[in-house]
């Protein structure tokens, strides 16, 4: 039975995600910023068989929680062995360069928020000599595009950290996934025109489970998308820099 | 719900017909109230709705599939708590390992809960239960003004009645409390008989319903003449505890992959299919244990199949005939089908039972009840079932919305003499294409 935290419990690719914890009848403290938002989610994952779904409300964004985030879990859980990061924003790229200020919360949001967090999960499971990190980053995070560079510099940084503290975890036998979603049918790309590039919550969260049970370090999800994305790493920037998209 | 969140849709009925044009809203929030717009609103569950009950042409459509957790499950009495967008093979999924059926199941089991009521479907134990309305504890409903209500037989009651079968115009049913059936295991113990015309079949539904919580008839409609109204009796129970076989439910699923540019449906396929389906068991009876999924829902087997009948779609014509003149009712109507030589693939035919309509437009009633699809062939197909509306007419029958996309405005006060209570109760930033077109003429 795994003893999960989610942050950023309400996102539909962490919802979609707690369900499978659910029917495995796993125990799930799940944190958020809307308390009944998060409330029906728990009550449901309990219907679902969650052998614990218990809820917090909390912003990410207020760094100096965290620590009683993490000691709250572990009290309603009896431990800890699991921890998925799941919350962001889509930053508003258009309107982030006109705004440092925006940019600014943006990275704070998607990166140091992030980044913080881990910072404590870290040494919790290096000391207890085991657990499971999941965080969410992003396709956007591979290489800047101009549409949504701000978004994008954020995952690359969650991505980059990530891969530094998995080498240094992996002597502690604490595991890391990386995991990198393309496009996905949610509320947040609400307003998108979707099309076959587009994946559906649940099918991302049977890769996310997936990967985690298989201890894979770098997940593409769905997996079409590694191959997508080593030809945008290939162009040359001499290219990349004209082209539109 | 979730916001603004609009995109275009060329939203399709299961019918496949009408075409319309409108956009869509996602819901996720139970929570949240409706989205601020000026454009009229349709809530939609799963389309598995046929016609254009389910589509707003220049509207929005509330897109309520989204609304699919779970609030409670008592296992001990079997209430299910649920947000109206979770399906029925989702709560099957979760309550039958624990010892619990959906006390009604229409046949097809990709249906949302809130479309469950909003249609107030029935399913082949109408004659023992009534209709899936029947089984409703409560729900509650949101309107445009932002107001909620708690409707059930005894809170709200007249909001209860206009809701349940009101086609979703009463305003958005958030979540609903249903009441579950005991069963001791997933299998049915079912016989199929074959019957040689219609006395034979009104005989063993009389004789079956008494016994059997399941009964419902195939019928070869492309046999006129002699052969007019032959067809299979299916009737069942669920299987006792100690069970004398367990089969498990067939595993693979077929599916129609893309939509052929003509119906695949034609005269001489009709006839070899409804041939063969009538001959394809050997002996006149057959009893069989199955598991409930080929039972109750043997076309969830075929992904898609909606799309045999092509690029022009098809028509599904569902009436019900009160007792008294159903035979030969239903007899005239089988004689004129097979005269157009249009015919029917599924041809399906039950009797409903007296459990009082629970909504004012409800659709079953005591009687029987014949469905039949068309592929759509333009205005031929249209005249037919013209002709048909007056024959069930004349019986002082009904047609059924969740599955019409044609009959008159005329024809549908006739079969609802309620619509004119019902509509004061109609949200006024509700509406849908179907409402729009049977109001008009």
């Amino acid at each position: 039975m795994r003893k999960v935290l989610i942050v950023g419990a309400s996102s539909a690719i962490a919802e979609a995600v707690a369900r499978l914890f659910a029917a495995q009848g796993d125990m799930l403290y799940l944190a958020g910023r809307r308390a009944e938002a998060l409330e029906a989610i728990a009550a449901d994952l309990r219907v679902r068989g969650a052998a614990r779904a218990q809820t917090e409300v909390m912003d990410a964004n207020t760094i100096e929680r965290h620590a009683a985030l993490l000691d709250n879990a572990d009290a309603a859980l009896g431990g800890l062995d699991t921890v998925l990061i799941a919350h962001g924003t889509l930053s508003d790229q258009a309107v982030c360069q006109k705004s440092v200020a925006l940019t600014f919360q943006e990275l704070h949001t998607n990166a140091l928020s992030v980044i913080a967090l881990l910072t404590l999960v870290a040494t919790r499971f290096e000391a207890q000599r085991s657990g499971m990190i999941a965080v969410i980053s992003s396709v956007a995070g591979d290489r800047g595009r101009q549409s949504n560079y701000v978004y994008g510099t954020a995952k690359a940084a969650v991505s980059t950290f990530l891969s530094g503290l998995r080498q240094r975890l992996h002597k502690s036998s604490v595991h890391v996934v990386t995991i990198k979603p393309g496009f996905v049918d949610t509320p947040m790309t609400r307003g998108f025109p979707k099309g076959l590039l587009w994946a559906q919550p649940e099918r991302v969260a049977r890769d996310i489970v997936t990967a985690m049970e298989k201890g894979k370090d770098v997940v593409y999800t769905p997996g079409f998308w590694r191959v997508i994305i080593w030809i945008i790493e290939s162009l040359p920037e001499k290219i990349f820099k004209s082209l539109s998209f | 719900m979730a916001g603004a969140l609009t995109e275009r849709a060329d939203t399709l009925s299961w019918g496949r017909y009408p075409h319309t044009r409108q956009t869509m809203i996602r819901c996720h929030d139970r929570h949240a109230v409706l989205p601020a717009t000026e454009r009229l609103l349709l809530p939609f569950g799963n389309g598995r709705s046929y016609g254009d009950s389910c589509l707003n042409d220049g509207g929005t459509l509330l897109h309520a599939r989204g609304l699919d957790r779970f609030v409670a499950f008592n296992p001990q009495a079997g209430v299910l708590h649920c947000e109206a967008g979770v399906l029925l093979s989702e709560i099957l999924e979760l309550v039958v390992p624990q010892g619990w059926f959906l006390p009604v199941t229409p046949g097809t089991q990709f249906v949302t809960v809130g479309g469950a009521i909003a249609n107030d479907v029935h399913g082949k134990n109408h004659h023992r239960a009534g209709t899936f309305g029947a089984q409703v504890r409560a729900f509650e409903l949101l309107r445009s003004d932002g107001s909620r209500r708690r409707c059930s037989p005894t809170e709200n009651p007249d909001w209860f009645t206009a809701t349940v079968g009101g086609l979703g115009l009463t305003g958005l049913i958030v979540w609903a409390e249903i009441q579950l059936r005991r069963i001791a295991n997933s299998w049915i113990t079912s016989e199929t008989i074959r019957f040689h015309d219609l006395d034979e079949f009104f005989a063993m539904s009389a004789a079956s319903d008494r016994d059997y919580e399941y009964t419902v008839a195939w019928l070869d409609c492309s046999s006129g003449g002699a052969a007019l109204g032959r067809g299979l009796f299916i009737r069942g129970n669920h299987a006792p505890a100690l069970c004398a076989a367990r089969p498990r439910p067939s595993a693979g699923r077929l599916n129609v992959p893309f939509v052929p540019p003509f119906s695949l449906i034609n005269r001489w396929s009709l006839r070899a299919f409804n041939t063969v389906y009538y001959h394809r068991q050997w002996g006149d009876a057959v009893r069989r244990i199955m598991h409930y999924a080929p039972f109750f829902y043997p076309l969830d087997r075929v992904r898609a199949w909606n799309r045999i009948y092509g690029r022009s779609g098809f028509l599904q014509y569902q009436c019900a005939i009160p007792t008294a003149l159903g035979h030969a009712a239903i007899r005239e109507v089988l004689e004129r089908i097979a005269r157009s030589g249009t015919g029917s693939v599924l041809a399906v035919l039950k009797i409903f039972g007296a459990v009082p309509a629970v909504g004012w437009l409800s659709f079953p009633r005591p009687g029987v009840t014949l469905a039949l699809d068309f592929p759509n062939r333009g205005p031929a197909t249209f005249k037919l079932l013209d002709a048909l509306d007056a024959v069930v007419a004349t019986a002082g029958g009904a047609v059924y919305p969740a599955k019409d996309a044609r009959m008159s405005g005329a024809r549908f006060r006739e079969f609802f003499p309620q619509w004119h209570h019902f509509s004061e109760y109609i949200d006024p930033q509700f509406s849908s294409s179907f409402w729009r077109r049977v109001m008009r003429d």
